[in-house]
């Protein structure tokens, strides 16, 4: 297929008769089923995938897993596209449409690219130290487009992914060969075991080599039970051993038109113990322009070789300060890959003495590296002085490993040295956790897996772990300097994804950059996708060399979660759209729905905000309905307003101290209407309080205030009163509420056969009757939010709809309309009633709404009681509740505009809370909190808006009806 | 996320729970001078290391109990129920 694609047995995890197509910025390409992108787009000689960061320059592919820092891609269209993910992590799928990140116009000619000719100017803190006149702000957008990472998708993701919650005795993070075993001693041992794998296949770095023993130890897991999770990555490990980790479901490309498919699943695991087998990074060599298209990591070289088939260049150079190149030369080598030298930093040592059949360079380096746009030869710098040119299509490098620490300093853990081998290992366990195999430190196989056996069965049994056996990768380094001798030319690159150089760093540490969290915030090292996975120990290995210190010294950033990048959709999971914020519904919504109702959502609910006919607007809705109910009456569905039942010999004791009116001194089936207040006296919630029985009451209280009013009571009953017999029942959605209102209400009842009893001459307002009807209980109060004569029928939630319907047959006669919660506010700021949150705030007292009456004669020491006495409360200037009026007879006065006494900037003197056209009066009336508002009635105001000014003068309350005859029907 | 054992359904997540803050904060009566009740009100121990705080079990059986919790490593070192004997004050293994 292309002279990049080795022959078998290279290539153990493709499958060659199986074409794939594919397209890369919308060129036609192909691959094999059991590709990965990054794969398939080096065996087609691929080498420029993305633009750098900051510098825009050509970037290949670095590693060939996680930790890829470069190889970025935006992949999909429409609804099913994610930006900026790896190459190194998406399989192949038939079309498959990926596209460069960070080039415009094109990959192969990008604008941007000139800023690389201008790196001098760009060194690390250039913005934080130059956009700083006249703000940061007026640069940011320009910046921005030059700068991002990918684009955002347009349209809603088109599938679902849903989240699991399981527990286990022992978690095993990691599918290789120590994770395995930890896995089958811990299950064999008795414990419930589950463990997570990242990729499809088990066997980490194994399972493209020798997979032999990989396949015992995996039918062996399975005969013991473990519960195996595959391309599933544990990203975090949270409080009390809670691991999140994110499972890819449907990863094959497109699934086609149709049904959303299950994309990725949250796992929540709660585990006992934690095993973290999650392996090692290699750490890059660092030598000028080590970020061209073809330099990359050794091992990465290796896998694209045995697993995929692919050689990252036909004639490459090996340069290496550990002994892992060496097998990695013979494993090129093996598949059809020309070495052309291996270039070691170190002096000779056994592994290069034993490399007879390879040309060797000790205590070498790469000094220059030909081919911006892909690698054509390298120049090599030996200690002895002689300079080397070769030339090759492509630098593999390693200069050690970096174990894979990351749960471990997630879960807590602490971090050590190791200067032999040039890396940070766990110094110990972490609480939780407990690392086995290379992130552990421990590389000899034999060792490693026999620790990982002892730790697996010690954790099941409930004991404590023994050490890892550290070491086995041999001597790595000297140090990260490699290629820093003076007089190179180019930059020397320690994180490619953010462009960080080594002159980054030193330019940090000349200007006394000394911690490594400092450190990476000012250069900007080890942030972005990657999280540092290739360049954070390089990075403070630097900041160690430069400023004289030994990395134990210097020390690590402390590592957070998420491990690798999460989707905001698998982290969401099913909580979006209609699931995001669940609304209440009313029992009888199909049939306010039937008749014409406009939903809105207020709060929690979904309910009619009013009734229009055809044409006509909301507010004229809201404006004919509320002239009805004062004229004839009105049917309304106050289903969602709060309900409590309290029963108890304590109850009436209880109410006392809950409220701010005494409710002891109610009679049975007498109401009243109380207001809660908070322990600093502002107004919490109000509403009817009715007496059903001698320990007995009914309790209303506002439809947004329910929770919080109800999570009150009890939290005073368990932690402040939990000697009182005294039981709150939440009883909401168990009745219904219909209310019926106007001057003609009771005409409309008793056409629909309510009991006489009920009449407005047989009953007085502000009672409560235990009724019937047609078989139907029935609780009903005489109360009214509108100031006309009211009914509210209360009954079991599934008979709403009937009552309504029984109800609306008879409205003709009575001249009855439906109302919505619209008609219903303008009936109530008529009437001067406040809307709890609306009209108050966070700072308003009883006495601030006129609620205060009563308090004196009052014994309980009420909730918020003694903050009313405080000096604040007390003070006369406070925002009191007030009735406006426009001076010009027509203007709405808009709700939140501010009373002052000339144009803003001015002081404050008050607000308008609610503003409605009165139908009944003709002329707009609002209501407003103003200072000293209560001695201020006629006074004429100025009300901004907008800078418009309104002239609005302060008048008495209520609007309509002040005697409060109307109630009596 | 925190694992809460629940005296009356055991072992839950965080989520399940609500935090009301302090635990044992007596209330002042009505008498209290306004320098005491504004401590009540508004002043609080932010301590480093074990803190007594309650807690309700808001999404299950509505129960409110008290936790024993160090500030900084989360572990909770004791649950005892509302009104149940405070635990001898102990100190949170390192």
């Amino acid at each position: 297929m292309s002279a990049f694609r080795l022959d078998a047995p290279a290539g153990l995890w493709i499958e060659r008769t199986r074409p794939v197509n594919f397209t890369f910025n919308g060129r036609p390409l192909s691959g094999y089923r059991g590709d990965t992108l990054a794969s398939a787009l080096l065996a087609n000689g691929v080498r420029i995938v993305g633009r750098s960061f900051k510098l825009h320059r050509p970037r290949g592919i670095l590693a060939c897993g996680v930790e890829e820092a470069s190889g970025l891609v935006d992949v999909g269209t429409g609804g099913r596209y994610t930006p900026n993910v790896r190459v190194t992590l998406v399989p192949l799928a038939q079309g498959l449409a990926a596209r460069s990140v960070n080039c415009w116009p094109s990959v192969g000619f990008d604008v941007g690219a000139l800023s690389g000719a201008f790196a001098a100017l760009l060194p690390a803190g250039f913005y934080y130290k130059t956009f700083k006149w006249p703000s940061w702000g007026w640069f940011e957008p320009a910046i921005r487009r030059m700068a991002g990472m990918g684009r955002a998708p347009t349209v809603p993701d088109a599938d679902t992914y849903e989240e699991v919650a399981t527990r286990a005795d022992v978690l095993v993070v990691g599918g290789g060969i120590t994770g395995l075993t930890a896995a089958v001693a811990a299950a064999r041992a008795g414990a419930a075991t589950v463990l997570v794998a990242s990729g499809a296949r088990l066997g980490g770095g194994l399972a493209w080599r020798d997979n032999s023993d990989v396949r015992e130890l995996a039918s062996a897991a399975h005969a013991a039970g473990v519960r195996i999770l595959s391309r599933t990555v544990a990203f975090g490990i949270y409080d009390h051993n809670l691991v999140a980790a994110c499972e890819t479901v449907q990863a094959d490309g497109d699934p086609g038109p149709g049904a959303p498919a299950l994309r990725e699943r949250l796992w929540r695991i709660r585990a006992r113990a934690v095993i973290a087998a999650t392996g090692a990074f290699e750490r890059p060599l660092v030598f000028p322009d080590n970020d061209r298209p073809g330099v990359m990591l050794a091992g990465a070289a290796e896998k694209y070789a045995r697993a995929f088939g692919v050689a990252c260049g036909r004639r490459v150079v090996l340069a290496a300060g550990c002994d892992s190149a060496y097998t990695v030369a013979a494993g090129l080598r093996a598949a059809g890959v020309r070495v052309e030298a291996l270039i070691d930093t170190r002096a000779a040592s056994p592994a290069s003495e034993a490399a007879r059949d390879l040309e060797v360079v000790t205590e070498a380096r790469i000094a220059a590296i030909a081919g911006a746009r892909g690698v054509r030869g390298c120049t090599v710098q030996s200690a002895r002085g002689r300079a080397l040119s070769i030339e090759c299509d492509g630098v593999l490098n390693t200069g050690g490993y970096a174990p894979a620490v990351h749960l471990h300093s997630q879960a807590g853990g602490r971090l050590r040295w190791l200067e032999e081998e040039s890396m940070f290992v766990p110094d110990g366990a972490a609480p939780g956790l407990t690392s086995v195999g290379a992130c552990a430190g421990a590389f000899a196989r034999a060792a490693a897996v026999s620790h990982a056996s002892e730790v697996g069965e010690a954790l099941a049994r409930g004991r404590v772990a023994p050490p890892a056996p550290l070491g086995g990768v041999g001597r790595c380094g000297p140090d990260a300097q490699g290629g820093a001798a003076g007089g190179a030319r180019g930059k020397r690159f320690i994180d490619l994804q953010n462009d960080v150089s080594a002159d980054d760093v030193a330019l940090a540490v000349r200007e006394n950059y000394r911690s490594v969290e400092h450190l990476k915030r000012y250069t900007t090292t080890g942030m972005g996708t990657d999280q540092g996975k290739t360049s954070s120990v390089n990075a403070l290995a630097l900041l160690g060399a430069y400023s004289g210190r030994s990395p134990e010294e210097v020390g690590t950033t402390r590592f957070r979660p998420p491990f690798v990048p999460v989707t905001l959709g698998a982290v969401a999971g099913r909580r979006v759209a209609a699931l995001y914020r669940p609304l209440k519904r009313l029992p009888a919504e199909a049939w306010h729905v039937a008749r014409g109702a406009l939903l809105e959502n207020f709060g929690d609910w979904c309910r009619p905000a009013a009734y229009p006919q055809p044409g006509e607007s909301l507010e004229a809705a809201a404006q004919r309905e509320a002239r009805a109910v004062r004229a004839s009456a009105g049917l309304f569905d106050g289903s969602p307003l709060g309900k409590l039942e309290i029963f108890g010999p304590d109850a009436a004791h209880f109410l006392d101290l809950m409220y701010v009116g005494p409710m002891s001194t109610l009679a049975t089936g007498q109401a009243r209407y109380g207001v809660l207040l908070n322990e600093n006296g502002t107004l919490a919630d109000d509403g009817i309080v009715a007496r059903l029985g001698p320990e007995h009451f009914w309790v209303n209280t506002t439809s947004a205030g329910i929770e919080r009013t109800a999570a009150a009571f009890e939290e005073w009953l368990q932690c402040e009163y939990p000697h009182f017999r005294v039981l709150v029942t939440p009883v909401t959605s168990r009745w219904a509420n219909v209310t019926v209102a106007g001057p003609r209400a009771w005409e409309w009842l008793a056409g629909a056969g309510f009991d006489p009893a009920l009449s407005p001459a047989a009953t007085q307002h502000m009672t409560l009757h235990d009724s019937a009807l047609g078989g139907v209980p029935l609780r009903v109060l005489r109360v009214s939010f509108s100031g006309e004569l009211g009914y509210e029928v209360n009954l079991p939630a599934d008979e709403a709809t009937g009552l309504l319907a029984r109800l609306w047959a008879q409205a003709g006669a009575v001249g009855g309309v439906l109302y919505g919660v619209e008609a219903l506010q303008v009936l109530r700021v008529e009437k001067g009633f406040i809307h709890i949150g609306t009209d108050t705030d966070g700072t308003t007292l009883p006495g601030d709404v006129g609620l205060a009456r009563g308090i004196e004669r009052k014994a309980a020491n009420f909730v918020g009681r003694r903050s009313l006495t405080r000096p604040a409360s007390r003070d006369p200037d406070r925002l009191q509740l007030v009735g406006l009026t426009p001076l010009d007879g027509r203007t709405v006065l808009p709700v939140g505009a501010q009373i002052a006494g000339r144009a803003p900037p001015a002081t404050i003197e008050g607000r308008v809370t609610s503003s409605f056209m009165s139908p009944e009066l003709g002329r707009p009336v609002a209501l407003a909190l103003l200072a000293r508002g209560a001695q201020r009635l006629g006074e004429e105001l100025n009300v901004y808006h907008l800078r418009r000014e309104i002239k609005a003068c302060v008048v008495r309350l209520p609007f309509v009806d002040p005697q409060g005859r109307r109630v009596h029907g | 996320m925190m694992l809460l054992n629940c005296p009356w359904c055991g072992a839950r997540d965080e989520w399940e729970f609500v935090c009301g803050g302090t635990s044992h904060i007596a209330r002042p009566a009505l008498t209290a001078s306004d320098a005491a009740w504004g401590e009540y009100l508004f002043f609080r121990d932010n301590p480093k290391g074990l803190h007594r705080e309650r807690w309700r079990h808001a999404h299950g059986c509505g129960q409110w109990f008290n936790v024993v919790r160090h500030t900084v490593t989360h572990q909770v070192v004791s649950v005892y129920a509302m009104g149940e004997a405070q635990p001898a004050a102990g100190k949170a293994p390192t």
